[in-house]
């Protein structure tokens, strides 16, 4: 019974990556083969950098049990953080992979510290309330960015809140961060190999963290808090364990994201609110908890107004109208039992045609 | 010495003194029942115990260490464990997991060794595994093993519920009304378990419970509770004798 509990396990996790491999393989071959449009071929670093979003945002919301709003925000502060070592570090790491993949460390390190620090007093709060300060939070990053001014030369660096020539730059000293500018010129780096790597290892990370000692104390919490307390369970320990751990995982997107991107400013598009609740989408329609729902929910509503772009004004239509039976699919009572029952007829109709033959 | 002993405790909520004055002493293996009306106090005796509730006044000693006004937390790993009078499970995980989750400080890798799956995550959560199934087995719920808590008919859910709180290694084992809801059948079945469990693992236990038989049958001493304060003490026989018990909770 219980090796093949496991085994089930092993196998419903399998099918999660072999999904993820096959459909690198199917896409790779297809760009090599030259039967993809430029359209699609650009889509394909965002599509990884949405299935790592949702995944991570997963584990807040899903086995957590916690809304956070703020995800776009954690995504953020890697981007910056990362485009700005990459930018420090041009010409002097002559290897452009070991730099991406110093940048990906500190991008990860610095969406997670701003996790604890965030998560240290935020956690202490439930439900509705820590989704607004979240929310808060998101949007806090995004209009801080867009007042940063940062300028390196022989000197280090230098920091203003006013303008490029408040940083007092020497001569043949570089703007780095031109406030609303934003970065630009950072070394694009991220392919749709590295991006699938780095869906993987958020997968595997994420999945053996579910399915492990912490995984069941994070899911006993979100399941009964007074009784995760009762035998013994660290509330505090834990949840912000999580939430750190989907922070950096989120600050792993922004580093794919800004090395994608020629010039990388936080606009409300790419970095806010707007973001943030289309990864909580993802995660919603993927059906809250369930990893392979979250990486097929990102993949499918990332393409999907793509593809239906030829419809023009209808698009966004057929998008909320997608969304809406997606919804009613996924949650709706009369749906599931409608669901089962198919199910239980196709048993039936499988095993008498087993008979018969 | 005894396991349990508590003193002057006393907690107000508002104007309302919800506990006053209560004071227990249980001895090692002791099966203590602990009765009394509606709203008499019972269940905030047991918040009190396992520091859900801080006391305005009086002190905890457990086993010899001064527990009072410490985290539940805490309490639970100086072993004391409760279970819930509306069943608390996790109810979105496995029967198994929900027993692992009681095992938690018991047996122990890092978050890292469990992303990573190093060597010693096979040898613990197998030790776990055996460990959860063990006294799975001793609750007849092996076979639900991989079964969502959610989906056990309700007696078993009191099971598991004791099962999880026994999986902590307590010294002393709450049960808040571990009857409620069962039937005669139900309840004359977790009466062995109770005997059982007590026989078995050496167990102190302190139940709330209504149903008479469950309590006249199966605990030695009783401390009845009324508007906040203890009423009568002593073996189970006498106290159900005592007028004062039969007017204020059992009836003529």
């Amino acid at each position: 019974m219980k090796t093949k509990a496991g085994n089930k396990n092993w196998g419903s996790n399998a099918i999660t990556y072999g999904m993820v491999i096959l459909a690198y393989a199917v896409m790779q071959a297809m760009v090599m083969s030259g039967n993809i449009s430029s359209l699609m071929k650009g889509l394909l670093v965002p599509l990884c950098m949405y299935v790592i979003l949702a995944v991570s945002l997963n584990l807040t919301v899903g086995i957590l049990g916690e809304l956070s709003l703020g995800h776009a925000g954690f995504m953020c502060v890697g981007a910056f953080s990362s485009a700005v070592f990459s930018k420090c570090m041009e010409g002097v790491i002559p290897n452009t992979m070991i730099s991406f993949l110093i940048a990906l460390v500190i991008g990860a390190l610095a969406a997670a510290i701003c996790g604890i620090l965030i998560g240290i007093p935020v956690l202490r709060l439930r439900g509705d309330y820590l989704a607004i300060v979240t929310l808060a939070f998101g949007e806090i990053i995004k209009n801080i960015m867009n007042a940063i001014y940062l300028g390196l030369d022989s000197k280090g660096l230098h920091f203003s809140l006013k303008n490029a020539a408040a940083l007092n730059l020497e001569e043949g000293g570089q703007v780095i961060i031109k406030g609303a500018q934003g970065i630009t010129g950072t070394p694009k780096v991220s392919s749709f190999t590295i991006g699938v790597v780095l869906v993987l290892l958020t997968l595997f990370i994420i999945i053996n963290l579910t399915n492990s000692r912490t995984g069941r104390a994070i899911m006993s919490i979100r399941d009964n808090r007074i009784a995760a307390e009762s035998v013994g369970i660290n509330i505090t320990k834990y949840k912000l364990l999580a939430f750190t751990v989907s922070a950096a995982l989120a600050g792993v997107a922004g580093v794919l994201y800004s090395h994608n991107v020629s010039s990388l400013t936080a606009l409300p598009k790419n970095f806010g609110y707007n973001m943030s609740i289309m990864i909580l989408v993802f995660v919603v329609l993927g059906g809250i908890g369930n990893i392979r729902g979250s990486v097929i929910a990102a993949v499918v509503l990332t393409l999907l107004p793509e593809l239906l772009r030829g419809l023009n004004n209808y698009r966004m239509l057929i998008y909320a109208i997608v969304l809406i039976a997606m919804m009613i699919f996924n949650s709706s009572p009369k749906a599931i039992a409608l669901r089962s029952q198919i199910a239980d007829n196709w048993k039936k109709k499988h095993s008498r045609e087993k008979k018969e033959a | 010495m005894a396991l349990l002993d508590v003193e002057n405790l006393s907690i107000s909520f508002g104007g309302l003194k919800a506990v006053n004055n209560f004071q227990i002493s249980i001895q090692k293996g002791e099966l203590y029942g602990l009765i009394g009306p509606n709203g008499a106090g019972k269940t905030t005796v047991f918040n009190l115990l396992t520091g859900v509730y801080k006391p305005d006044t009086g002190s905890i000693i457990l086993d010899g260490k001064n527990i009072t006004g410490k985290k539940t937390i805490e309490i639970n790993r100086d072993g004391m464990a409760r279970t819930f009078q509306n069943i608390r499970l996790f109810h979105n995980m496995t029967v198994l997991d929900n027993v692992k989750v009681g095992l938690h400080n018991h047996y122990s890798y890092s978050t890292l060794t469990g992303i990573f799956r190093l060597p010693k995550y096979y040898k613990v959560e197998k030790e776990m595994n055996e460990r959860a199934m063990e006294l799975l087995q001793v609750f007849d719920l092996q076979d639900e093993a991989n079964l969502l808590a959610s989906n056990l008919p309700y007696g078993k859910q009191r099971k598991l519920e004791i099962a999880r709180a026994l999986s902590t290694k307590p010294k002393l084992l709450l049960l808040d009304e571990p009857a409620a809801g069962m039937n005669p059948n139900e309840t004359a079945e977790l009466m062995d378990t109770i005997r059982f469990v007590r026989k078995n693992f050496d167990m102190t236990i302190l139940l709330i419970e209504h149903d008479m038989k469950l309590v006249s049958g199966i605990c030695e001493k009783l401390t009845v509770l009324n508007f906040g304060e203890v009423l009568a003490q002593g073996a189970t026989a006498e106290v159900l004798k005592n007028p004062q018990v039969i007017t204020a909770y059992l009836g003529e």
